[in-house]
C-alpha cells in the first residue's frame, strides 16, 4: 500500500487520494467477494452450458441456485457497509466461496459434462442434490436414528466414565479394584466386542448403546482420573484450612480443577464413539446413517453414499462444535483454549 | 484507618487464641535420608500477640506454619490452641500461604468466599466477602479471574480470603513478599489496624527484619536448618511505629547480627 502510493505520488505529484489508489484499495478489499461471484457464475454456467452425459433432474435448478449465490456474493460485497455483521461474515468467508465455486465448477465439468471421472463412482453435484430432495424422508429417518443411538450411548458413557474417573482419582480402595479392570478392558477397541454384544444383549439397539458407551467411557474415565490425580495439593491445603469437608474437596476442588482434562476425555470419547456408531449401524442395527451407507453401497447408489457422508460429517462436526462451546462456557477461567 | 482502629481497641476485647508449640521437632524423608527441619522448637504465644518469625531461607519456617495449621503432624512434640491439641486444620486457624494459590476456576469474589462457603454460612454472610474485598482494595476486581491479576493483587486476594473467616489465629507466610514497596507499607498498616481491631493472634513469617519490627510485638529468630529458636525479642513500642525509630534500628542491627549479616552493618 505505502509503496504504491509513494511511487504514485512521486510520478504524478498528485495527492494520495487519486482515483487509481482508490480503485486499487476497493479491489483489494472487495476482490475476493467479486471473485466469489465470478466463480459461482462459472459454476452456474458450467451446469447450464453443456448437456449432461447422464440423466439428472436437478441440473437446471442447481445452475439457477449457483447464479443466486453469485448474486448474493456480489451484492453482499458491494453493500458490505450496509449489511452489518452479515456483511462482515460474508467478507471473511469470501476466499472460501471462491474456492468452493471453483471446486464445484471443476467437479461439474469433470463428471456431468465430460465424464472425465468414471461415472457411477463419481456422481456430479446435481446427483447429490437429487438425493437430498428425493430421498429426504429416508435420510432424515437415518439421521434421527443415528442421533438417538449416539446421544444415548454417549451420555451414558460420559456419565459413567466421569463418575468412575472421579472415584478412582479420589479413593484408593476404588482405584485398587477398578484400575486393573480398566487396564485390561479399556484399550480393547469397543468394536471388538461387537459379535459378542450382539448375541448377549436383548436387542441390537441396546448392544450398540452399550458399545458406544464403552467407547466413550474409557477415555473419559482415564482423563478424569488423571485430572483429579494431578490436582495440586496446595489447593486441598487451602480448602482444608478454610474448613472444607471431604465432600467439598471433591465437588468444589477436585472436579473443577480436573474439568479441563475431563473435556479432553469427552472429546476423545466423541471421536471413538462415532467410529463405533457407524460400524454398529452397518453390522447390527438396521437403521441410521451407517446402515444407509451400507444400503446405498448394496444398490450401487453412489450419490446416496456421498450425500450420507456429507450429512454425517456435518453431524459429527456439529457435535464437536457443541462440545467445545459447552467447554468454553464452563472453562472461561482458562486462557488460551483451542478454538474449534 | 490506623488511628481509627486504635480508638476501637478498647471497645473490642482480644478474640485471639493462645498458641503453644511444645518441643516440636520435625523431619522429612528425602530419598530415604532423613532431613531434620525443626529441632526442639518451643514457643508460647499469648492470645492476641503478633509474633514475627525470621530465619534463613529453607530453615523450616513454612514447615512450622503447616504444623500450626494442622496440615501436617510433627514427628515429636505437641501443638495446642487454647489448651486443645491441634490435630487437623480448623477455620479458626487460617493460613495465607507463601504462594497465593487462588483457585483459577473461581472469580476473585468466589475465591474470597471460599471459607464461608466451605463452612456452609455463605448465604447469610455475603457482606463479609464484600467487606474483605474492600479492605484489600480489590472491590472492582470481584469478577476477574486469577489469571487476570498481577502477583501483588493475587496476594491481596489471598489475604482477603483468609481475613473473611474471622480467624482466632492468623498464619501469614510472607504474605507481603510480592507487593511493591508502596502497597506493602499500606498493607502493613492495614494489617496492624486489623489486628488491633479484631484482636486475633498473628504468626507472620517474613524475610524482612524491618517489617517484623514495624508489625510485631515479638520477633523470633531461627537458626539455620534444622531450625531452633535462636532469639526471642520483645518489641515494646507503641503503634503506629516509625521506620526511623532508633530503638527499632538498634533491634534491627541486633537481629541482622543473629542472622549472620554483621558485615553489612
Ligand atoms: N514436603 C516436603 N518434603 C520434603 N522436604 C520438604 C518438604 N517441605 C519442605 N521440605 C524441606 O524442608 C526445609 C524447610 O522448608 P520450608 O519450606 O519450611 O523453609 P522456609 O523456612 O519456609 O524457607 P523460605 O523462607 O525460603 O520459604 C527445606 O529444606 C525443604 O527442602
Ligand atoms: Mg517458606
Amino acid at each position: 500500500m505505502s509503496t504504491y502510493s509513494l511511487s504514485d505520488g512521486l510520478a504524478s505529484g498528485a495527492p494520495r487520494t487519486s482515483r487509481v489508489p482508490l480503485l486499487a484499495t476497493w479491489l483489494r478489499e472487495s476482490g475476493a467477494g467479486v471473485l466469489a461471484s465470478v466463480a459461482w457464475i462459472a459454476f452456474g454456467l458450467s451446469c447450464l452450458w453443456w448437456a449432461d452425459v447422464g440423466d439428472w433432474s436437478r441440473t437446471h435448478s442447481l445452475g439457477i441456485a449457483a447464479f443466486v449465490i453469485a448474486a448474493i456474493a456480489l451484492f453482499g460485497t458491494v453493500g458490505v457497509d450496509y449489511l452489518g455483521a452479515a456483511g462482515q461474515a460474508l467478507h471473511k468467508r469470501a476466499p472460501w466461496l471462491v474456492a468452493l465455486g471453483a471446486f464445484l465448477t471443476v467437479w461439474e465439468v469433470a463428471t456431468a459434462k465430460f465424464a472425465w471421472l468414471p461415472l457411477p463412482f463419481f456422481p456430479p453435484p446435481q446427483a447429490i442434490i437429487e438425493v437430498y430432495t428425493d430421498d429426504l424422508p429416508k435420510l432424515l429417518d437415518s439421521v434421527f436414528a443415528s442421533v438417538k443411538l449416539q446421544l444415548g450411548g454417549y451420555l451414558i458413557g460420559a456419565t459413567v466414565g466421569f463418575l468412575t474417573g472421579v472415584s478412582i482419582g479420589w479413593s484408593r480402595a476404588v482405584g485398587y479394584w477398578v484400575h486393573p479392570v480398566l487396564r485390561f478392558i479399556g484399550p480393547l477397541p469397543a468394536t471388538a466386542w461387537l459379535p459378542i454384544a450382539f448375541f448377549t444383549f436383548p436387542s441390537s439397539w441396546s448392544a450398540s448403546t452399550f458399545l458406544i458407551a464403552l467407547a466413550t467411557g474409557f477415555p473419559v474415565t482415564v482423563l478424569t482420573w488423571s485430572g483429579v490425580a494431578s490436582v495440586s495439593n496446595a489447593y486441598y491445603d487451602v480448602a482444608r484450612t478454610l474448613g472444607a469437608r471431604p465432600s467439598f474437596l471433591v465437588l468444589k476442588v477436585a472436579i473443577p480443577a480436573a474439568l479441563p482434562h475431563v473435556f479432553v476425555g469427552l472429546f476423545m470419547g466423541l471421536g471413538s464413539s462415532f467410529a463405533v456408531l457407524v460400524v454398529a449401524e452397518m453390522i447390527g442395527v438396521k437403521a441410521g446413517l451407517g446402515w444407509y451407507l451400507q444400503w446405498a453401497q448394496g444398490w450401487a447408489a453412489y450419490a446416496n453414499m456421498y450425500a450420507a457422508l456429507i450429512v454425517m460429517s456435518l453431524l459429527c462436526s456439529g457435535a464437536i462444535t457443541l462440545l467445545f462451546s459447552i467447554r468454553d462456557r464452563l472453562l472461561v477461567w482458562q486462557k488460551g483454549t483451542v478454538k474449534w | 484507618m490506623v488511628t481509627a482502629a486504635l480508638a476501637e481497641i478498647a471497645t473490642h476485647p482480644a478474640a485471639g487464641a493462645a498458641l503453644d508449640i511444645e518441643q516440636v521437632s520435625h523431619a522429612f524423608d528425602i530419598d530415604g535420608t532423613e532431613l531434620p527441619v525443626l529441632s526442639d522448637v518451643s514457643i508460647s504465644v499469648e492470645p492476641g500477640e503478633f509474633v514475627a518469625l525470621l530465619g534463613p531461607s529453607g530453615c523450616g519456617k513454612s514447615t512450622l506454619l503447616r504444623l500450626v495449621a494442622g496440615l501436617d503432624k510433627p514427628r515429636a512434640g505437641r501443638l495446642r490452641e487454647d489448651e486443645s491439641r491441634i490435630r487437623s486444620p480448623h477455620p479458626s486457624r487460617v493460613v495465607v500461604f507463601q504462594d497465593p494459590t487462588l483457585f483459577p476456576w473461581r472469580s476473585v469474589w468466589d475465591n474470597v468466599a471460599l471459607g464461608l462457603e466451605a463452612q456452609g454460612i455463605l448465604k447469610s454472610q455475603r457482606h463479609r466477602v464484600d467487606a474483605a474485598l474492600d479492605l484489600v482494595g480489590l472491590s472492582s476486581f470481584r469478577k476477574a479471574y486469577p489469571h487476570q491479576l498481577s502477583g501483588g493483587m493475587a496476594q491481596r486476594v489471598a489475604l482477603a480470603r483468609a481475613l473473611v473467616n474471622d480467624p482466632k489465629i492468623l498464619i501469614l507466610d510472607e504474605p507481603l513478599g510480592k507487593l511493591d514497596s508502596l502497597t506493602r507499607i499500606t498493607m502493613q498498616a492495614e494489617l496492624v489496624s486489623l489486628w488491633q481491631r479484631k484482636g486475633f493472634t498473628t504468626l507472620l513469617v517474613t524475610h524482612d527484619a524491618e517489617e517484623a519490627l514495624v508489625l510485631a510485638n515479638r520477633v523470633i529468630v531461627f537458626s539455620d536448618r534444622p531450625a531452633r529458636v535462636k532469639a526471642d525479642i520483645r518489641v515494646d513500642r507503641p503503634y503506629p511505629r516509625h521506620r526511623g525509630d532508633p530503638y527499632l534500628a538498634d533491634l534491627r542491627r541486633q537481629i541482622l547480627g543473629l542472622l549472620g549479616l554483621d558485615a553489612t552493618w
